[in-house]
C-alpha cells in the first residue's frame, strides 16, 4: 500500500464527499470533476494508462461539463429555502452507512485466490483494439447504435418548447 | 492489507458516497452526481480484479471498462436532457415536487 495511492484515495473520497454534500451545485459539479480525475489516478497507478486517458476525456472532459451546463440551465445554483437534502435525509444516510459496513466487512474478510498476479499485466491499446473490432465488435457496433439513439433522444428531450412540436431546422445554434 | 483490498475499499467508499447523494439530495442534478459516482466506483472494481485477479492475459476488465464508459456517458446525455424537460415544464428541478407524468 503505497503513500501515492493513499494521497489518491483521500482526496477521490474526500471531494466524492463534497460532490454529495455541497450546497451550491455548481461547486458539486467542480468537486465532482476532482473525483473523476482521483479515479483517472488510480487507473494509472494500476496500469490501466488508456483507460485513465478516456476517464479524463469523456467524465472530466464531457460528463462533468454537461452536469455544469444542466445546472446552469435549470438555475440550480441557487440554493433553495427548504435545504438541498431531503426532510429525512438521515433515512438515506443510514442506508448508505449500512452498505458500507456490509461490502466493507465483506470485503475485508474476503478470501483472496492464491495464484494472484504479482506481475502486473500490460495494457496494449493496439491489442484492445484488436479485442474490440475483432471479438466483442458485434457489441461495439450495438454500442455505436445505443449511443446515436441515446444522443437523439437527448436532442429531442431538452429541444426549446419540449418534445411536441419537434425540432426546426435550422435552430441547431440555439439548442 | 493486500492492494486489492485497497483498491476495493475505496470503491465501496465511493459506491456508499454516491448511494449517499442518490438517497439525500432533492436537486435532480445532485442525484445524477451520485450516480455517476456508483458508476465509477463499479468501473475501478473492474480495473482493480484485472490488475490483481486470478491470473491470465486477458482484456475483459478494460474492455468492460470501456463499455460502461460509454453507456454511463449516454445515461448522463439522457438523464440531463430529461432533467432539462422536466425543469421547463416544473420550473424546478426538486425531486420531491415532481410527482405527475401527466402534464
Amino acid at each position: 500500500m503505497s503513500v501515492v495511492f493513499g494521497l489518491t484515495a483521500l482526496l477521490t473520497l474526500a471531494s466524492a464527499l463534497a460532490a454529495v454534500m455541497l450546497r451550491n451545485l455548481i461547486h458539486a459539479a467542480l468537486a465532482l470533476a476532482v473525483t473523476f480525475a482521483g479515479v483517472a489516478a488510480v487507473y494509472l497507478q494500476l496500469g490501466a494508462e488508456f483507460l485513465g486517458f478516456a476517464q479524463v476525456l469523456i467524465y472530466i472532459g464531457a460528463v462533468a461539463i454537461l452536469i455544469v451546463f444542466a445546472v446552469l440551465l435549470t438555475r440550480g445554483g441557487e440554493v433553495p429555502v427548504g435545504g438541498v437534502h431531503a426532510s429525512r435525509w438521515w433515512v438515506g444516510a443510514l442506508v448508505a452507512l449500512a452498505v458500507l459496513a456490509t461490502v466493507g466487512w465483506a470485503t475485508s474478510s474476503m478470501a483472496l485466490p492464491r495464484e494472484l498476479q504479482t506481475t502486473p499485466p500490460t495494457l496494449a491499446v493496439g491489442r484492445l483494439g484488436e479485442a474490440l473490432m475483432g471479438r466483442w465488435v458485434v457489441a461495439l457496433q450495438v454500442l455505436g447504435v445505443l449511443l446515436t439513439a441515446a444522443l437523439i433522444g437527448a436532442v429531442l428531450l431538452a429541444w426549446r418548447g419540449g418534445a411536441g412540436d419537434g425540432p426546426k431546422t435550422g435552430s441547431e445554434e440555439h439548442s | 492489507m493486500t492492494p486489492l483490498t485497497g483498491y476495493l475499499l475505496l470503491s465501496t467508499g465511493l459506491f456508499a458516497i454516491g448511494l449517499a447523494g442518490v438517497l439525500t439530495r432533492r436537486n435532480a442534478i445532485a442525484v445524477l452526481i451520485g450516480v455517476e459516482l456508483m458508476l465509477n466506483a463499479a468501473n475501478l472494481n473492474f480495473v482493480a480484479f484485472w490488475r490483481y485477479g486470478a491470473a491470465g492475459d486477458f482484456l475483459t476488465g478494460p474492455t468492460f471498462v470501456l463499455f460502461a464508459i460509454a453507456v454511463a456517458a449516454a445515461e448522463a446525455a439522457v438523464g440531463l436532457a430529461l432533467v432539462i424537460a422536466v425543469y421547463r415544464h416544473y420550473r424546478t428541478a426538486n425531486v420531491d415536487e415532481v410527482d405527475r407524468l401527466k402534464g
